[in-house]
């Protein structure tokens, strides 16, 4: 239902305006425009791909070809707080794998589902960050949280959940 | 150049592959993703052959390494025996192996070659693709657990028929051939064009014919109607393959007296529509003309190429033909005359047609044909029927010959050829020769081949000469389309057949070997039937009363009908978005 309303909010004069920074509408534009749609709705929009796929005279299965090959682009709605938990070698040692179970539960996610019903949360366990100094490191959104816990991390879910009114 | 394979010295001045010198060589090497119509991808790795070249020394894909001088190939090593084994067993693994109930037993390559390497056991975990089969379209059913992922149908479908529906999704172990998004090949309004060009392709059972044999005997099974049967002119050349006979085999009075076994009331000759289309087009042609309108005229019997102009090419749609395909002019003949003529209720009235085509199941359930012709089998289906009331490669010698029943049964050698790429264009020459005068028809030679699936033909009328083009393969099609379109070349009347070498080569027609040239002799076999037809000509047809008795305004309200333009256009998705 959520991801319903997201869709039905795609703003296709966006796209367009992403898709003239291309003129020339060349075939190996395509991944570039998606990465662009992907910062703008954080996720790429069916609507987006299919309007891509007219602009520069592709099919919508090559289109989503490309869309699903990459790891680097998602096909979901992500929440409002996207949550990135290290899970890369240091972060690991330092129980990184607690952090990502309590999370699970505290959120109702697990298995391929990475966001939460309410649209609030999407958690995904992530390569190396790069600040190992700091393990086990989460972001949440821009936000940095080094040397955490699962205690904090649950405080830190319960305040935001209070904030938004939704605990 | 001189290679060894397997002992056995070869010399070549060609630069081929060791797959297709394996060939000449007498030794058939299994393959999954090769296929002489479309480009070389080297996937499936069934092919691999152990290679000596000077010092170098490995193992390399047979269809996608060319021969060198020197070279000593094995193709039967222990090492390659293991490994085909191997890949055989990792695909097994992850395909749906219910085998007994699978459409394509029998005819399947993947259990060809299991059988054919002693493959006996899989060693690995069976983990079948979940995703659930695709009932979505009218004319093709789509199983991604029998997928083998060789890639065929994604290169049929955009390098031959430049249509591009089937592509790869996701990657590595979740790698899916499909339409994208999740959709059924169904669900995309501008997309799949239902030609079963990727049926043909496929290997193993993830794409085929839907099938309606269930839809057949339910009608033929219920006291209450009246069953009747069309059979197109490419089914009687090509149905005789599944059992047993040599592609091309003419079998129309055995096919005749298989469908009255079977329970039809009445069996006809779609070629009698053929002959109806070609007068009907004729003149449509020449009133166009004198009507001052000089643009050119495409025709529009293949269901498949009607919805890509649709697709692709809306401003071309009033230069198409409004003439209905000769599968629903007969539907609508039928619905209009039998009643009558058999005393039955029109309601009670059902027509059934036998296809070579896949497209023609989405053509008859589209909204302005809808009713006329109920069902559609394809010739792949006709045989499995025939299969189930007990004919087999033994016992079919001995079905007795049958005629087409009145008053749809007589057929001009025009009609007939319909059935192979240039057909129609040479039925329409044919016409208009002989209405500039009589016996005329008879001097009409068929179209010279030029490139591309181009054939080329020239006429003169009223002082005037007429060009015409016919073009099979749908990239083949855009190709000339394109260059009308940007006025370097001129024809009068195009001629477009969706597949390869016209119906003879449908989706709906037997898998014949790679190694068989199974269009070629089929399109020969209709030959045969032209020539042995008593008329030339579609004017002298000895039925075409019972069309003239329809009268014009009749005729033009049931055998004409309207496109649309289904273009995805970026105005249309901000349109829809709003």
């Amino acid at each position: 239902m959520c991801a319903k309303i997201v869709e039905n909010t795609i703003n296709l004069d966006a796209v367009q305006g992403i898709i003239d920074k291309y003129p020339e509408r060349k075939t190996s534009d395509l991944i570039a425009i998606l990465g662009e749609i992907q910062n703008e709705y954080s996720y790429l929009p069916e609507e987006a791909m299919i309007y891509v796929a007219a602009a520069l005279e592709l099919t919508p299965g090559k289109v989503f070809g490309v869309a699903t090959f990459y790891a680097h682009f998602t096909l979901e709605p992500k929440g409002k707080y996207v949550i990135k938990v290290c899970d890369g070698t240091a972060c690991h040692v330092k129980k990184s794998g607690d952090i990502i179970k309590m999370m699970e539960q505290e959120l109702g996610l697990g298995g391929d589902k990475i966001t939460s019903d309410d649209m609030l949360f999407t958690m995904q366990a992530v390569a190396c960050v790069g600040a190992c100094g700091i393990a086990p490191v989460v972001l949440v959104n821009e936000d940095v949280y080094g040397s955490t816990d699962v205690d904090k991390m649950r405080e830190l879910i319960q305040k935001i959940k209070k904030e938004e009114g939704a605990a | 150049m001189k290679v060894i394979i397997d002992q056995i010295e070869m010399s070549s001045n060609e630069d081929i592959t060791i797959l297709e010198l394996c060939r000449k060589a007498g030794i058939e090497l299994p393959t999954f993703c090769y296929h002489p119509e479309i480009s070389i991808f080297g996937a499936c790795r069934m092919c691999v052959v152990e290679v000596q070249n000077g010092n170098w020394k490995g193992v390399v894909p047979a269809c996608s390494t060319k021969v060198a001088d020197g070279m000593v190939v094995q193709t039967n090593s222990p090492q390659i025996r293991k490994m085909r084994k191997m890949i055989v067993e990792l695909m097994l693994a992850s395909h749906d192996q219910q085998c007994t109930t699978c459409p394509k037993s029998g005819d399947c390559q993947l259990q060809r070659v299991a059988t054919q390497l002693g493959v006996t056991d899989v060693r690995f975990k069976q983990m079948p693709c979940e995703v659930p089969r695709d009932y979505s379209s009218d004319a093709i059913t789509r199983d991604p657990s029998k997928c083998v992922l060789c890639g065929n149908c994604v290169r049929v479908c955009g390098e031959v028929q430049a249509v591009g529906t089937l592509d790869f999704a996701f990657r590595g172990a979740k790698s899916l051939v499909g339409p994208g998004f999740g959709k059924g090949l169904g669900e995309f309004e501008n997309g799949c064009v239902s030609c079963g060009q990727c049926v043909k392709i496929c290997p193993v059972g993830a794409l085929t014919p839907k099938h309606h044999i269930e839809e057949v005997w339910n009608v033929i099974h219920d006291e209450k109607k009246t069953v009747v049967v069309q059979v197109a002119p490419a089914v009687r050349v090509a149905l005789a393959e599944y059992f047993g006979k040599p592609s091309g085999t003419v079998a129309t009075g055995a096919m005749i007296t298989a469908l009255r076994r079977i329970g039809f009331a009445k069996v006809f000759d779609t070629c009698y529509a053929a002959d109806v289309t070609v007068v009907e087009e004729g003149n449509e042609f020449l009133a166009r003309r004198k009507a001052g309108n000089t643009k050119p005229m495409f025709t529009s019997c293949c269901s498949a190429w009607v919805k890509y102009a649709e697709q692709n090419y809306p401003e071309l749609l009033p230069n198409l033909s409004s003439c209905r395909s000769p599968q629903q002019m007969f539907g609508a003949l039928c619905k209009e005359q039998l009643p009558q003529i058999m005393g039955i209720k029109r309601e009670n009235l059902v027509v059934v047609s036998v296809m070579p085509c896949t497209a023609k199941k989405t053509e008859a359930a589209r909204d302005e044909l809808k009713g006329d012709v109920d069902i559609v089998i394809t010739t792949n289906e006709l045989a499995l029927m025939m299969k189930e009331i007990g004919i087999t490669p033994e016992n079919f010698d001995n079905l007795q010959s049958g005629d087409f029943d009145a008053p749809y049964g007589s057929a001009s050698g025009g009609a007939v050829i319909f059935g192979k790429a240039g057909g129609v264009s040479e039925a329409v020459l044919r016409y208009i020769a002989e209405s500039e005068n009589k016996g005329g028809a008879k001097s009409v030679k068929a179209l010279s081949d030029s490139k591309d699936g181009v054939k080329v033909s020239e006429i003169s009328t009223g002082g005037n000469t007429l060009k015409l083009a016919a073009v099979s393969g749908l990239a083949n099609a855009k190709k000339l389309v394109d260059s009308i379109k940007a006025g370097e070349v001129h024809y009068d009347l195009i001629e477009v057949m969706a597949c390869a070498g016209g119906c003879v080569n449908g989706g709906g027609q037997p898998i014949a070997p790679v190694t068989d040239n199974a269009a070629a002799n089929r399109t020969e076999g209709l030959g045969s039937c032209d020539k042995s037809s008593s008329a030339c000509v579609s004017c002298e047809n000895a039925e075409l009363k019972s069309y003239e008795d329809l009268g014009h305004d009749k005729a033009h309200k049931i055998l004409h009908t309207k496109y649309q333009d289904s273009k995805v256009t970026l105005e249309k998705l901000v349109q829809n978005a709003k």
